[in-house]
């Protein structure tokens, strides 16, 4: 059983837990993963650590709640125990002294870029973050990045916080002024990964993205998270999850992800139907690990 | 053996045999010549004393039978089930010559399902505790079997397992319908009772390292057990589609995450009135093949490039899979999956093979027929041709010396690696074998670690080829 000790919403349906964990705080380096079963009859979903404090034993994870096991997640208060949790998994990110790195984050990816933009910065690096989000509610981190970054920028779809327009307009845009970017890290939805890789790759700048296709051991023993890099099979739990974002075939990704769409919709909607009622079983269950008691 | 009906039980995951009764198991054991050969103890992987339990059995001593197997298998309730017993025990039984062998896996299950129900389990007492810390990483057949070993000589036994549950492929490949895992538990649950110490959802190599074990937390020995757990694909065009899976990822999805329950999380692809092909002609295939027709399979398809003959599966599985309805494709091998616009899976491009010259494992090998290519329907395919060595804790233990393949060099009586105080065992020295070869490792490791841990002697002979 692993502990919560804090739990806040970051943004609408985005929430960051404490948890604690002192085996994987220790081990854990920055672009490391975690997969969590939130019930006993929970699936296995992975989630980046996005921070690590080694001496107090705890890791954090920002969590979206996007599907049924994520939205159970987001249900749990500090006090609480996630039945398992297992990690660190998967190789931590590339960090050496490149230069200029632009980190991009979209959306909840941002908070698995964080950690590795602030390596980064220790590292010696000259760090731009450039985030993404639909509106300013959807943005999460802006502070704790604009610490570490030496320039930050939000772009926002509405235009309502920040510029208006998409990440990779900003990317373009520094690339106009003649900024030397030695590394582009991009994390975030398939569609905008996939367009910054193809902003970089005509100007050749090393871009890496961190992929999150389904997966279930994150071992490296089912093989359901194989992706398609330069034309092999490469498992993202443990020849990833970060990739040369110019060799990646994201419509094999696009494509697998969608291998449960169906299922989970419904899943989600039936869960959402059943949270409605009090009393519902699964979240019942969670009720009763969930003690009304504070860390 | 009584079974359910095949048309009832490729319908449910129930057992599908169902154990002997008393008065069969009498009939049967009295057809035990007690002959002075004993070439079913010398057939035995392990060297179960089969004469003298089945003996007990005539007696009606069916306590004492099941003490009798645990002197040399202490999983006799899993071993009864999946035992190639055919190739093994009774393969070299006297009275085979003259009809059926005698039935010693279902004796050896009849009397450990008694012991089991009777809940007169005669754990052995544990030699008084002597302060050393055992690791054991991985909780299969080989890492409980050294598990209960050390402990019942006194030593403290931690196992570390990647996964929530314990117990390896008998949770997470062999399905409920061959080995309810109920009878796992039990096993895992008298190990806890008897002191061992079980740590679930630690990766040794991500989560702590051998060095981590050895130098901070205190362990004198490690013992690494970590099985052959990674898929082969068949690298063919069409793998990725949404469809196909290791028959890893398939069985685990279904064993281990009850896929199949509505109240249980874990999606699996939707096989009901579906054509499914699985490729391969193994244990894990036939699990793999009457998985899905429990799943509602409209056709459930084995795919196997050389013969029913070369098959390597248990014959009883192969004779279950075919009352149950699997058709086998036999001579035949995918070289491309085809699939509609969006991904999805749709059909397998096979080619005929034909066998050519045995190789040097004595096997024929088969070869692709030229342009004979053909399609079958297929909306699910399950890849199930063999598995090769776990990396993750050899990749950060490098002192460690590993052979072609990655599998852990150990020597193959004293299983102890190139690596002072870390021993290994089971199918990440072997390769995948099977559940019997990785308990009698776990056993030889057991009495290895205890020699060195009270001589403190390493000395390790030069490691020589792996048993199996
Ligand atoms: C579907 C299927 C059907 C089979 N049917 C039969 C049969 O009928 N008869 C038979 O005799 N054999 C059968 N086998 C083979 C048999 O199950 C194996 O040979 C046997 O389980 C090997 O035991 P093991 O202890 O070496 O490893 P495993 O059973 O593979 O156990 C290894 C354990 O180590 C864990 N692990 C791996 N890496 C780490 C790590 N880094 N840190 C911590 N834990 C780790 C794994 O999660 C796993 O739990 C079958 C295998 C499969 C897959
Ligand atoms: S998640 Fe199973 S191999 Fe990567």
């Amino acid at each position: 059983m692993f502990r919560i000790l804090q739990a806040q919403f970051l943004a609408p349906d985005v929430k960051r837990f404490t948890i604690e964990a002192p085996r994987i705080a220790k081990a854990r380096l920055p672009g490391q993963f975690i997969i969590v079963r939130v019930h006993d009859r929970g699936e296995r979903v992975p989630l980046t650590i996005a921070a690590a404090d080694p001496a107090k034993g705890t890791i954090d994870i920002i969590v979206q709640g996007i599907g049924k096991t994520t939205r159970l997640l987001n249900s749990m208060e500090a006090g609480a125990q996630i039945p398992d949790v297992v990690g660190p998994l998967g190789k931590p990110s590339e960090i050496r002294q490149f230069g200029t790195v632009v980190v991009i984050g979209g959306g909840v990816g941002t908070a698995i870029a964080y950690p590795t933009a602030v390596a980064m910065k220790q590292a010696g690096n000259r760090v731009v973050s450039i985030l993404g989000a639909r509106t300013k509610a959807l943005l999460i981190l802006e502070q704790e990045l604009a610490q570490t970054s030496d320039q930050l920028f939000v772009m926002t779809d509405d235009g309502g916080y920040g510029e208006k327009g998409l990440v990779t307009d900003k990317l373009r845009q520094l690339v106009a002024e003649g900024r030397s970017i030695d590394l582009v890290l991009a994390i975030g939805p398939i569609p905008m990964m996939k367009a910054v890789a193809e902003a970089t790759r005509p100007l050749k700048i090393p871009t890496v993205v961190s992929l999150n296709p389904i997966m279930v051991d994150g071992t490296g023993m089912c093989g359901g998270c194989r992706v398609l890099v330069d034309g092999k099979s490469q498992f993202a739990c443990v020849d990833g999850p970060e990739f040369d974002a110019h060799q990646v075939d994201f419509a094999v990704l696009t494509q697998r992800n969608a291998m449960y769409r169906q299922v989970e919709k419904e899943e989600l909607e039936e869960f959402e139907a059943m949270r409605k009622k009090p009393g519902s079983p699964d979240f019942c269950r969670l009720g009763m690990q969930n003690p009304q008691a504070g860390p | 053996m009584p079974e359910q009906p095949a048309e009832v039980r490729r319908a449910n995951f129930a057992e599908v045999n169902l154990g002997l009764e008393v008065q069969a198991a009498q009939v049967e054991a009295q057809r035990c010549l007690s002959c002075a050969s004993s070439n079913c103890t010398k057939g035995c992987p392990v060297g179960v004393k089969v004469r003298e339990f089945v003996e007990l059995v005539l007696a009606g001593e069916y306590l004492a039978a099941a003490r009798k197997i645990r002197e040399d298998n202490v999983l006799p309730a899993i071993t009864g089930r999946v035992c190639p017993q055919e190739d093994q025990c009774e393969g070299v039984c006297v009275i085979a010559k003259r009809g059926a062998p005698l039935a010693i896996g279902y004796l050896e299950r009849f009397v450990a399902d008694w012991e089991r129900q009777s809940g007169q389990l005669g754990l052995p007492p544990n030699a008084p505790p002597t302060g050393k810390k055992v690791a054991v990483v991985g909780s299969g057949p080989a890492g409980l079997t050294c598990a209960g070993d050390l402990v019942q000589r006194g030593h403290h036994v931690t196992v570390f397992e990647a996964l929530h549950e314990l117990g390896g492929v008998l949770v997470y490949g062999i399905p409920e319908f061959r080995l309810p895992k109920e009878i796992v538990r039990q096993e895992v649950d008298n190990l806890a009772k008897m002191g061992v110490e079980f740590v679930t959802n630690v990766v040794v190599g991500k989560t702590v390292t051998v060095d981590g074990l050895l130098n901070e937390e205190g362990y004198s020995a490690v013992f690494i057990a970590t099985g052959a757990g990674l898929p082969q694909f068949l690298n063919v065009p069409g793998e990725h589609l949404n469809g196909v899976y290791s028959a890893n990822e398939f069985l685990t999805r279904v064993n281990l995450l009850k896929a199949f329950a509505d109240d249980y999380d874990q999606p699996v692809f939707d096989c009901r009135d579906k054509e499914v092909a699985v490729v391969g002609g193994g244990n894990v295939a036939m699990d793999a093949v009457r998985t899905a027709l429990r799943l509602g399979a409209r056709k459930a398809r084995l795919i196997y490039r050389r013969t029913e003959a070369e098959m390597p599966a248990r014959k009883e599985e192969v004779k279950h899979a075919k009352e149950e309805g699997v058709e086998f494709l036999v001579l035949a091998n995918p070289v491309a999956f085809l699939g509609d616009e969006k991904g999805w899976l749709k059909k397998a491009r096979c080619i005929r093979m034909e066998l050519g010259e045995p190789d040097a494992s004595g096997r024929r090998s088969p070869k692709p027929m030229a342009g004979s290519e053909f399609e079958v329907d297929a909306e699910m395919a399950v890849i199930a041709v063999g598995t090769t060595a776990n990396p993750l804790v050899q990749a950060t233990t490098p002192d460690l010396k590993t052979r072609r393949g990655g599998y852990i060099e150990a020597n193959a009586d004293t299983m102890r690696t190139s690596k002072t105080g870390v021993f290994a065992g089971g199918d990440i020295v072997t390769g995948a074998a099977t559940v019997i070869l990785a308990m009698g490792a776990g056993r030889k490791a057991a009495a290895s670690i205890h020699e060195y841990l009270r001589s403190g002697q390493w000395a390790p002979p030069p490691p020589t080829n792996p048993t199996g």
